[in-house]
C-alpha cells in the first residue's frame, strides 16, 4: 500500500534533483522550508515529529538536502516530509508538502466499523503499523 | 421666488405631481461617494425618448426611496440622506447602453442580511418600464458592512489545514449520470473515484431525495463508500452531501444526520434562496463541515450582457453569505464563461483586496477586511488533456472537477481518477521547476503518460474535445480571445 | 555563459576569446570594482588575474582538456578598513556571474557566529552558518579567532574542522574567504596546516597611501556634498600624516570617522557663529574644523593613559 498523502503522491517518488528543484521553488517565493518525520500515518495526524527547527534565510537547496539526508540516515524507517509555510497576511499556511522517505514496506488502515443504531456505522481509521510502539513500526 | 421663462414651467420638488428624478436629487453629479456607502454599477438601456440621466437617476430612485410620484411623507425623513445617488453616468462606446454609478447609504441595509441587500437593491427596479434592460455589474461593498456578515464558514486556508491537502488544486468529480442511479450504485460510483484518487465527489444540483433514491439511503451508503476510500488511501476523503430540500427544518434535518455519520462536507443550491443560504453558513461554521454552494439557476439571469444580474456580484454576496465552495467557470469547459470575466470571479473569490480592473469586468476596488476566501470550483466539460490550461487560467485555490471526465474512462472510474490526479500533480510539480507549463503542458502530460496508463487512455480518448464558442458575456475593454 | 565561443574541438577550429569574456559580462563588475574602490591597484590585478584564470579553466572544460572544478577558496590579509570585505562582495559576484557559484550572495561571520559557548553548541552553530553560505560566498573576518590553543575549554576547533570539511568536499556548493591582519593570519595556517591545500589564492590588501587615503577622504566628503578648501584639504593632509603613525589606525574606516567628527565641529561653528551666511557656507570645511583635532595637539611624548584610550575609541 503507499499512503497518498502529500502534493506529488501520484507521481513515482522524486529522485534529489527533482527535490531540490521543489526546495528552489519554495526558497523563490520566500517560504521557509522545514523536516518533518512521523511513524503515524494516520491521515488526521497533522503534527509529524520536527526535524530542527525551520529553516529560515536560506537561498540555496543545498542546506536543505544535508538537512534530509541527515534525517533519513536517523529515520529511513519512517515517513519524511518537506514542507514550505508561507507566512503572508491571508496566509499563514503551509504552501507545499511532499514525502521525500517512506517505510519499506507500507501495511496499510484498517478500516473499523462499530454498528450503532438502524444502519449506522461508527467508522475510525487504524494503521496496521500503530499496533506497535512508536519506534519499533516499520522494522524492515 | 424662481424666475421662470415664457413657455418653461419649473415644478417645485415638493408640490403635488411627477417631478423627474434627476431634479429630486437621485442624480448629482458632485457628490462624492463616502468611504461607507455601497456603491452599484448598473448599465442600462433607456428607453426610447427617455434621457439617460433621467434613467440612471430613476433607477437609483427605485432602488432606494422614491415612487412614481411625490409624496408629501418624504418631507418626514431626513431623505437627502436616504436617497441613492447617481454620481456618474458613462456611455459605453459602440453601443446604445450606458453605465450609471449610484451610491447608497450603509443605513439603508440591515445589518448582515443577504436578502435585505438584494430585496433593497434589485427587489424593484428590473420591471421598470423606462428601461429597455437593466444589468446590476458590479457592487463596492464597504468594510463596514462587510464586517456585519460571517464569511465563509472555513474559508480556503481552513479548508486545506483541515483536509491536510496543499500545493495543488484539489480535485473532485460529480456522480454521473445526472439522475436515476440508486444509493448502492450511487456510493460505488463515489467509491470507485475517491480511491482512484480524487478529493471528493459531488451530488448533482437536483440529486435532493427522489423517488429512485432518498437521502438518507445515500447518505448511508456514501459515507461508507468514503470511509472505505480513506482507509485504502490514507488521506481524507469528502462526498458533498446535498442538504437541499423544501422546507429549513428538513434542510437542517439531513445536514445533521450528514455530520453525525461523519461528512467532512454538506451542499446546498443557491435555489433554496440567501436566508436560507446564510442559515446554512451559520450551520456550517457551528458544526465544522465544509459548506458547498452549487450556483444552480444563475444562468437564468447571470448570463445576457445587457439584462440581469452579473456573476461576480452573486459571488461577493455569497462571499458575504458565508459559503466555503462556489462554481464559478471553467474557462475551458462546456459552460458559458469568458476569460478575463472567470479571472475576475476567482479574484473577486480568494483575494483580500482587489483593484478595479475593467479589463476583468471589476468595477470597483473591493476590501474584504480579512473575511476568508472562498474557493472557486471549475467544473463542466473539463478534462485531464486540459490541465495546464486550467492552471494557467485558474490557478491553484481550486476545485477541479471531472465528472464525465472521470466516470467515462474507458477504463473505468478509478482510473479516470488517477488519470486526473497524475495530470494534476505533474503539472504543478513542472510549474514549480520553472517550465512554461502553459506551452509545454502537451509535453508535460504525455511524458506522464508514459509510465501512466490511465492517463494514457484518458489523453488519448478524448484529445480532440474543445468547447470553443464566443461568450455572450465579455467586459467591454477586450475583445474575447479564443481559447 | 553561452556555447558560441566554443567550436569543436577539432584541429584548426579557433576560439573566440572575445566573445568568451564579453558573454561573461565581466567589464562591467571590473568597471564598478575600478570606481567604487579608490587605489588598491594591486588587488585589482589579483582580481583579475582570478578572473582570467576561471575564464580559462571553463573553456579548457569545455573543450575537455580538464574535469576538476578548481580551488576557490582565498584568504584575504590586510589591516581593517582596507577595503576587504567591498572586495568580497564584488567576488561573490563575479564567481556567479561566471556560474562558478549558483546563487552570488555574500554571507558574513565572525567566530561568535560560529563557535558555541558549551559542549553541543558549536556544530549547530557552523552547521548554521554554512546552511546560510550555501550557494553564496562565506567571508570569516579574523578567522583565526577561531584558534585559542591556549585555553581548554575552547570550541573553536570543532568549527575549524568543520569548516575544512565543508571546503573541501562541498566546493561545489560554497566558496570560503578567510581574512585578517597578515601576520596572525600567517600563525593561523601555520597552526592549522589542513587551510593551506585548500586555499588557491592569497590576496593581501597593502595600507592605503596617504594621497590614496587623501583622495578616498575627498570621495566621502562629494558623497555627502561637502568640500575642502585649500586650507583645510592642507590641515587634512597633516592629519593624515600624524594618525598614520598612531596606533589602531585602521585606514579607510579611520578616516571615515574622522570626516563624521570634521562635519560635527563645522555644524558646531556654524550654530555659535549664527548671523546670516551664503549658501556654500553649509558646504564648506574650514582649516579649523581640521585642526582641532587632538591629533594636532598631541606632543611627541607618548599620551596619558586616559587619552590613549580616548584615541583608541576614535579609530
Amino acid at each position: 500500500m503507499r499512503i497518498t498523502q502529500g502534493t506529488f503522491s501520484y507521481l513515482p517518488d522524486l529522485d534529489d534533483d527533482q527535490i531540490r528543484a521543489q526546495i528552489q521553488y519554495c526558497l523563490d517565493n520566500g517560504w521557509p522550508v522545514a523536516i518533518e518525520h512521523t511513524d503515524d500515518p494516520h491521515p488526521r495526524n497533522v503534527y509529524w515529529e520536527m526535524w530542527g527547527l525551520p529553516l529560515f534565510d536560506l537561498r540555496d537547496p543545498a542546506g536543505v538536502m544535508q538537512e534530509i539526508n541527515d534525517c533519513r540516515k536517523t529515520f529511513g524507517d519512517r515517513y519524511i516530509r518537506v514542507t514550505g509555510y508561507d507566512r503572508r497576511y491571508g496566509r499563514q499556511t503551509v504552501a507545499l508538502s511532499f514525502i521525500v522517505n517512506r517505510p519499506k514496506h507500507e501495511p496499510g488502515f484498517e478500516l473499523v466499523r462499530s454498528e450503532t443504531s438502524d444502519r449506522r456505522v461508527q467508522y475510525t481509521v487504524r494503521s496496521y503499523a500503530t499496533t506497535r510502539p512508536t519506534g519499533e513500526r516499520y522494522s524492515s | 421666488m424662481t424666475t421662470v421663462k415664457l413657455g418653461e414651467t419649473k415644478k417645485d420638488r415638493w408640490s403635488a405631481g411627477v417631478t423627474p428624478y434627476a431634479e429630486m436629487g437621485y442624480y448629482d453629479a458632485d457628490y462624492v461617494p463616502k468611504d461607507t456607502d455601497i456603491l452599484c454599477a448598473f448599465r442600462f438601456v433607456p428607453q426610447e425618448g427617455v434621457e439617460p440621466i433621467e434613467a440612471a437617476a430613476a433607477v437609483a430612485g427605485e432602488s432606494s426611496t422614491a415612487t412614481w410620484t411625490v409624496v408629501w411623507t418624504d418631507r418626514l425623513t431626513a431623505h437627502e440622506h436616504y436617497q441613492a445617488k447617481c454620481y456618474r453616468v458613462t456611455p459605453v462606446p459602440g453601443t446604445d447602453q450606458y453605465i450609471a454609478w449610484i451610491a447608497y447609504d450603509l443605513d439603508l441595509f440591515e445589518e448582515g442580511s443577504i436578502a435585505n441587500l438584494t430585496s433593497s437593491i434589485i427587489g424593484n427596479v428590473f420591471g421598470f418600464k423606462a428601461l429597455r434592460s437593466l444589468r446590476l455589474e458590479d457592487m463596492r461593498i464597504p468594510p463596514h458592512y462587510v464586517k456585519t456578515f460571517q464569511g465563509p464558514a472555513h474559508g480556503i486556508v481552513m479548508e486545506r489545514e483541515y483536509l491536510n491537502k496543499y500545493g495543488r488544486p484539489l480535485l473532485g468529480a460529480t456522480v454521473k449520470p445526472k439522475l436515476g442511479l440508486s444509493a448502492r450504485n450511487y456510493g460505488r460510483v463515489v467509491f470507485e473515484a475517491l480511491r482512484g484518487g480524487l478529493d471528493f465527489t459531488k451530488d448533482d444540483e437536483n440529486i435532493n431525495s427522489q423517488p429512485f433514491m432518498r437521502w438518507r439511503d445515500r447518505f448511508l451508503f456514501c459515507i461508507e463508500a468514503v470511509q472505505r476510500a480513506q482507509a485504502t488511501t490514507g488521506e481524507i476523503k469528502g462526498h458533498y452531501m446535498n442538504v437541499t430540500a423544501a422546507t429549513m427544518e428538513d434542510m437542517y434535518e439531513r445536514a445533521d444526520f450528514a455530520k453525525q455519520i461523519g461528512s467532512v462536507i454538506v451542499m446546498i443550491d443557491l435555489t433554496v434562496g440567501y436566508t436560507a443560504i446564510q442559515s446554512m453558513s451559520r450551520w456550517a461554521r457551528r458544526n465544522g463541515l465544509i459548506l458547498h454552494l452549487h450556483r444552480a439557476g444563475h444562468g437564468t439571469y447571470t448570463r445576457q450582457k445587457t439584462h440581469g444580474v452579473s456573476f461576480r456580484v452573486i459571488a461577493k454576496w455569497m462571499r458575504l453569505a458565508g459559503v466555503d465552495h462556489i462554481h464559478a467557470g471553467t474557462v475551458v469547459g462546456k459552460l458559458e464563461g469568458d476569460p478575463s470575466s472567470i479571472r475576475g470571479y476567482y479574484a473577486t473569490l480568494r483575494e483580500n483586496t482587489i483593484a478595479a480592473n475593467p479589463a476583468l469586468g471589476l468595477y470597483f476596488d473591493q476590501d474584504w477586511a480579512s473575511m476568508p476566501g472562498t474557493m472557486p470550483v471549475a467544473s463542466g466539460g473539463i478534462h485531464a488533456g486540459q490541465t495546464h490550461q486550467l492552471l494557467h487560467y485558474l490557478g491553484e485555490d481550486v476545485v477541479l472537477q471531472f465528472g464525465g471526465g472521470t466516470i467515462g474512462h474507458p477504463d473505468g472510474i478509478a482510473e479516470g481518477a488517477t488519470a486526473n490526479r497524475v495530470a494534476v500533480e505533474a503539472m504543478i510539480q513542472a510549474r514549480n521547476e520553472g517550465r512554461d507549463y502553459l506551452n509545454e503542458g502537451p509535453d508535460i502530460l504525455a511524458k506522464a503518460a508514459r509510465w501512466s496508463p490511465s492517463l494514457a487512455k484518458a489523453l488519448q480518448v478524448w484529445k480532440d474535445v474543445t468547447f470553443n464558442f464566443e461568450s455572450t458575456d465579455t467586459p467591454d475593454v477586450v475583445a474575447t480571445p479564443s481559447v | 555563459m553561452t556555447q558560441p565561443e566554443t567550436q569543436a574541438a577539432g584541429g584548426g577550429e579557433l576560439i573566440d576569446l572575445d566573445a568568451a569574456y564579453r558573454d561573461a559580462q565581466l567589464q562591467p563588475l571590473f568597471d564598478d570594482l575600478e570606481s567604487a574602490l579608490i587605489g588598491l591597484t594591486p588587488v585589482k590585478r589579483r582580481i583579475r588575474e582570478i578572473a582570467s584564470l576561471l575564464l580559462v579553466a571553463r573553456l579548457r572544460e569545455r573543450l575537455g582538456l580538464s574535469a576538476e572544478r578548481p580551488s576557490l577558496h582565498m584568504s584575504f590579509t590586510g589591516r581593517p578598513g582596507t577595503g576587504k570585505t567591498t572586495v568580497a562582495l564584488r567576488m561573490a559576484m563575479i564567481l556567479h556571474k561566471m556560474g562558478y557559484v549558483r546563487r552570488g550572495h555574500l554571507v558574513v561571520a565572525s567566530r561568535d557566529d560560529l563557535v558555541g559557548q558549551y559542549v553541543g553548541h558549536t556544530a549547530p552553530k557552523t552547521r548554521e552558518v554554512l546552511k546560510k553560505a550555501m550557494g553564496g560566498v562565506l567571508f570569516i573576518d579574523e578567522a583565526y579567532y577561531l584558534y585559542r590553543p591556549e585555553n581548554e575549554r575552547d570550541y573553536g576547533q570543532e568549527a575549524i574542522e568543520m569548516l575544512l570539511t565543508a571546503m573541501e568536499s562541498q566546493r561545489d556548493d560554497l566558496v570560503v574567504i578567510l581574512a585578517g591582519y597578515k601576520e596572525r593570519m600567517e600563525v593561523f595556517f601555520q597552526s592549522n596546516p589542513g587551510f593551506h591545500s585548500r586555499i588557491a589564492h592569497h590576496i593581501d590588501f597593502p595600507d592605503y597611501s596617504r594621497d590614496e587615503l587623501m583622495a578616498i577622504a575627498e570621495l566621502m566628503l562629494r558623497q555627502q556634498m561637502y568640500r575642502f578648501d585649500d586650507a583645510s584639504r592642507d590641515a587634512f593632509a597633516q592629519y593624515l600624516e600624524r594618525r598614520i603613525r598612531q596606533p589602531h589606525f585602521a585606514n579607510a574606516r579611520s578616516v571615515r570617522n574622522a570626516i563624521d567628527r570634521v562635519r560635527l565641529r563645522q555644524a558646531q561653528r556654524l550654530v555659535e557663529q549664527g548671523g546670516q551666511i551664503a549658501r556654500e557656507e553649509l558646504s564648506r570645511i574650514d582649516a579649523d574644523d581640521v585642526r582641532q583635532s587632538r591629533v594636532f595637539v598631541e606632543s611627541s611624548e607618548a599620551p596619558p593613559l586616559a587619552e590613549a584610550a580616548s584615541l583608541r575609541k576614535e579609530s
